[in-house]
């Protein structure tokens, strides 16, 4: 913990002097009889950032807050597993909706999730991975009128034939 | 008593049969639209636009109104259920209404938050039937300067909002007001901090963008590690007397939040740039600052679900009050609404109360059927919704992890933005880690897109000077009041210190 | 009937097969999948409201098999909706209604390498006027007293608008440019919020489209000084026009259906039958009446030489105010 919390303050840090050198495209400082630039507010917000991390940073070294002085681990193996088994999910999931569609991404998100992090039984799985995806379907597509992401040329068959359905 | 003569011809307009059955219809609809994350009223009234050429215009506004309203309730089921703002709107409904479903009190919060929105609806009505020109004529009142002020008055309410570590809380607000300029500098026509160059953010970081990451993933992801996945919310559950003694409960520890936000929520949403978010947001920081146990706030008080509740109702009947009073839009969906108006050949402004006598009146009469239709809709499907939180964990998880990615695209229909969502997700567990608090970074993106541009406008307008916040009649003691606010705790940390120096 | 894998495939097909004639042969070309109504503006303003009139008639009259899906893109100006357009994955179903940030976006942000010349000519729906406005409050009744008024405030003079480059600005720097007059310019983010700040007397002037300050022209709160047309609009014969004031100069917004960057002509086409039935319909005929549109009919010919020279004209007035 408490080397992550220097870690982690240097990071934003960084990040906040990215962002200042960023807003400086526009000017950032106050036009006479006009007021601030375009680059004016986000500029010394991100200054504050800086120096908000500069403070989290010498309480740090004083000790003062609670993960500066905690000699724990960030997250034990239990907990990096989890996380990252469900932080990649997440993110194989949204990889997954430019190849197979947002709704084929659905259906593999739930199979790995509820088969294989719950161990749920194949039936319950198969049957939640069938139903919400044609559920969401009939509800964005057919009732809210807003298209989700399609996948790759493959993928248009299904499509047509569901359009053909509800339109 | 001309009004109301007006107002029962109004009420009677709305309870022909085929304007009863659409208020039903759409109140119900609502309800279900603005439970889901992402979509909020905008999105159902912008649907069902096209449907309303069928009926008369009457009818018709009546219809998209109280798919309005429905959506407004169903806000708050999202906040409490899941735990991730639907709306913006919502966002201080999560404050306390999610520590309370955790405590297995979801009913509690349900209920709350229903009656809150039917008291805070009804009063705003109530005003609006006898005090809708004066009003109109207040929010012209505010310019630029006005609302930069009322936004800072925003700020100040929540400035006791943040954990107990001030340079995190600090840099959360910073940050949460850096990423809303992201994208495109209005008032210099410039693309602005469009981030290593990635076209997608020229359109801007979003509020729901943000929170879906924030409290869709991030949270989420957090409460799955800290519980090792064993979670299951203390079994919440469900019986008809539950729900008369919920009842009881909700009013005896949420009628003082309810009474702010229904009085501020429609104040605030009456101004035309402001609108309900900075409503419910006031009203939440206000309710927490007069109460005598704000240590509760935060930790499932039901005042902090009824205030900000009450608001967005409240707010969202004042922001029809502009629309139809100026034919200015106080939010999208009043946006939309107005287009409507305009379809049907209406011409929204100054005259329309005089020229279509019968058509704002009818409105205004199904105002009230359609708030009360929306809390017995509502309460009648709370059972619904805190079923839903009795499933096991594992399978509630990935649903609420769906839930957000289909509505972050629903919301943002942008690839870029749902990437975004998850690293603010994965961004935000980390922080969450380490104690820095969120909940600020989030408030600033709602606020500072209103703020940063009324600033600039109002300097331009005074060719510099600053002195323009504290001259002008309105906005000055606005400001005065919020530099005191943030100033507040300050003094208190001064005072103790002497206190303890005089020890 | 068991569902195996091999069933659902052979109903998908059956599904597909009794699809295909009707899509084959009742026409050339008909959309297969619903159609992406891109708007290049966020919710409320003059595009919003005609993309989503748009909408209603052409489902309210059944007229396409596929739906229009309104979808309001307007970040960066319109940048995000012209990139979207420019990178369509299915250009046969993507349609956009433009304004003027169509031509000017592209001039000023040129990182964004969107050529609007690619991009496939639909249907012209009409264009908007523009009109100098007042508040009655101010006793002006006549431009030469708005001119007179503005030179003895000597830079103190305030209007509003929805921001450098956009459409009004460029009327309001090229009547100060004409008549040597000093203004100081507030942006705003929407044409309703500029009427509304106008109407509260915080500013004192606006160029806006009529359909923007009708409520309050009717209202008797605005008064309208010139008009930026070729000739006298009929809805406000009285308000003489920047021409008879010896200035070449008109001004209008572009309400116009444009289809992405290699749209098949087939589905070109169609659109174009959809959008023309529209355009003479009844509904819209009302619409630019009432909100004081002009008509501009226009065959894709004419359309791409319109588009050549608006983007010189665009590119000159904008060197202008930022030279």
């Amino acid at each position: 913990m408490r080397q992550g919390e220097i870690s982690l303050a240097g990071l934003l840090a960084l990040f906040s002097l990215y962002l200042m050198w960023k807003s400086a495209e526009l000017p950032i400082g106050y036009i006479s009889g006009k007021g601030p630039g375009g680059g004016f507010w986000p500029f010394w917000l991100s200054l504050g950032m800086l120096l908000s991390c500069l403070a989290i940073a010498w309480n740090w070294w004083r000790g003062k807050s609670p993960a500066s002085v905690s000699d724990e681990p960030l997250m034990d193996a239990f907990g990096w597993r989890t996380v990252i088994s469900v932080g990649g999910g997440i993110v194989a999931f949204v990889a997954l909706i430019s190849a197979v569609s947002m709704y084929g991404a659905v259906a593999f998100f739930l199979i790995y999730y509820l088969h294989f992090l719950g161990r749920h039984s194949w039936l319950l799985t198969l049957s939640l991975a069938l139903v919400l995806p044609i559920g969401l379907f009939l509800f964005f597509e057919g009732a809210m009128q807003i298209s989700m992401p399609q996948g790759l040329p493959f993928t248009q068959p299904f499509f047509d034939v569901m359009y053909d359905i509800i339109y | 008593m001309e009004v109301f003569s007006f107002l029962v011809s109004g009420i009677f307009t709305a309870l022909e049969p085929i304007n009863i059955g659409l208020i039903l219809i759409g109140v119900t609809v609502g309800l279900f639209i603005g439970a889901m994350p992402g979509l909020g009223s905008v999105n159902g009234v912008a649907i069902l636009l096209p449907v309303t050429f069928l009926v008369p215009p009457a009818s018709a506004i009546i219809f998209l109104a109280a798919i309005y309203y429905g959506a407004m309730y169903g806000g708050a089921i999202s906040s409490v259920t899941l735990g991730i703002p639907g709306a913006s709107t919502a966002v201080a409904t999560t404050f306390d209404g999610r520590p309370l479903a955790l405590q297995g009190r979801a009913s509690l919060a349900l209920v709350t938050a229903a009656l809150a929105s039917f008291v805070g609806g009804t009063v705003a009505t109530v005003f609006f039937t006898l005090f809708a020109p004066l009003l109109a004529t207040v929010a012209l009142n505010f310019g630029p300067p006005e609302i930069f002020a009322l936004m800072l008055l925003a700020f100040a309410t929540f400035v006791g909002l943040g954990g107990d570590d001030i340079p995190k809380t600090i840099f959360s607000i910073c940050f949460g007001l850096v990423l809303a300029t992201v994208g495109f500098d209005t008032i210099s026509g410039e693309p602005r901090l469009v981030l290593f160059d990635i076209q997608g953010f020229l359109r801007g970081i979003g509020f729901i963008v943000l929170a879906i990451g924030v409290y869709g993933i991030g949270e989420m992801l957090w409460t799955i590690e800290q519980t090792r996945g064993e979670i299951t919310t203390t079994n919440p559950k469900m019986t008809a007397k539950g729900l008369v003694s919920d009842t009881k409960e909700a009013v005896r520890r949420g009628w003082k939040g309810t009474w702010i936000g229904s009085l501020l929520g429609f104040f605030v949403g009456v101004l035309p740039a402001a609108g309900a978010t900075p409503g419910s947001l006031m009203s939440y920081g206000v309710a927490k600052m007069v109460s005598k146990t704000p240590h509760e706030y935060g930790n499932g008080s039901p005042d902090g679900v009824a205030a900000p509740e009450a608001a967005n109702n409240s707010a969202s009947t004042g922001a029809m009050l502009p629309m139809l009073t100026l034919g200015i839009p106080g939010s999208p969906t009043t946006a939309i609404l107005l287009g409507g108006m305009v379809i049907w050949g209406l011409t929204p402004g100054p005259r329309l109360f005089v020229d279509q006598s019968e058509f704002v009146w009818g409105l205004i009469g199904s105002f009230y059927i359609s708030n009360l239709a929306a809390v017995l809709i509502n309460l009648a499907f709370i059972p619904l919704f805190v079923w839903m939180l009795r499933m096991p964990f594992t399978i509630l998880a990935p649903l609420i992890f769906m839930l957000s990615i289909v509505g972050g695209f629903a919301a943002s229909r942008s690839m870029h933005d749902l990437w975004l969502i998850v690293i603010f997700g994965i961004g935000a567990f980390f922080l969450r880690k380490f104690d820095y608090p969120l909940a600020p970074a989030v408030l600033a993106i709602v606020l500072g897109p209103i703020a940063e541009p009324t600033m600039r406008q109002s300097l331009l307008l005074s060719s510099g000077d600053p002195m323009i916040f504290f001259t002008r009649p309105v906005a000055g003691p606005i400001t005065v009041i919020a530099i005191f606010l943030i100033l507040l705790p300050a003094f208190k940390i001064l005072r103790r210190k002497r206190e303890a120096a005089a020890n | 009937m068991k569902l195996t894998k091999r069933n659902f495939m052979g109903l998908a097909f059956a599904g597909a097969l009794t699809a295909l004639p009707v899509t084959a042969f009742a026409q050339d070309w008909q959309p297969s999948r619903p159609i992406d109504f891109t708007i290049m503006a966020g919710p409320g303003g003059g595009a919003d409201q005609i993309a989503r009139f748009v909408q209603s008639v052409v489902e309210a009259n059944d007229m396409t098999n596929r739906p229009l899906i309104p979808t309001n893109r307007g970040g960066g100006s319109g940048a995000e909706a012209l990139l979207h357009l420019k990178d369509a994955r299915d250009p046969d179903h993507t349609l956009m209604v433009t304004l003027n940030s169509f031509y000017t976006t592209p001039i000023r942000q040129d990182g964004l390498g969107v050529d609007i010349e690619q991009f496939t000519p639909v249907t012209m729906m009409g264009v908007d006027p523009f009109v100098l406005w007042v508040h009655k409050d101010s006793g002006i009744t006549t431009f030469e007293e708005y001119v007179e008024k503005v030179r003895e405030m000597d830079g103190e003079y305030v209007m509003g608008g929805t921001g450098s480059g956009q459409e009004d600005s460029i009327v309001i720097a090229y009547m100060s440019g004409a008549y040597d007059l000093d203004i100081k310019y507030i942006p705003y983010d929407g044409g309703g919020a500029v009427a509304k700040d106008l109407a509260g007397k915080q500013i004192m002037a606006t160029v806006n489209n009529p359909a923007e300050a009708k409520g309050f022209y009717e209202a008797g709160e605005f008064v309208p000084l010139l008009a930026f047309s070729d000739e006298r609009m009929e809805a406000y014969p009285d308000v003489p026009t920047m021409k008879e004031k010896g200035h070449d100069f008109s001004y209008y917004n572009q309400r116009a259906i444009v289809g992405a960057p290699g749209m098949s002509d087939e589905a070109a086409a169609y659109y174009r039958d959809i959008f023309g039935k529209v355009y003479e319909g009844d509904e819209w005929q009302n619409y630019l009446t009432s909100e004081s549109l002009s008509p501009l009919p226009m065959d894709e010919a004419e359309t791409r030489a319109y588009w050549a020279t608006q983007v010189a004209n665009h590119r000159q007035l904008l060197s202008e105010i930022d030279g």
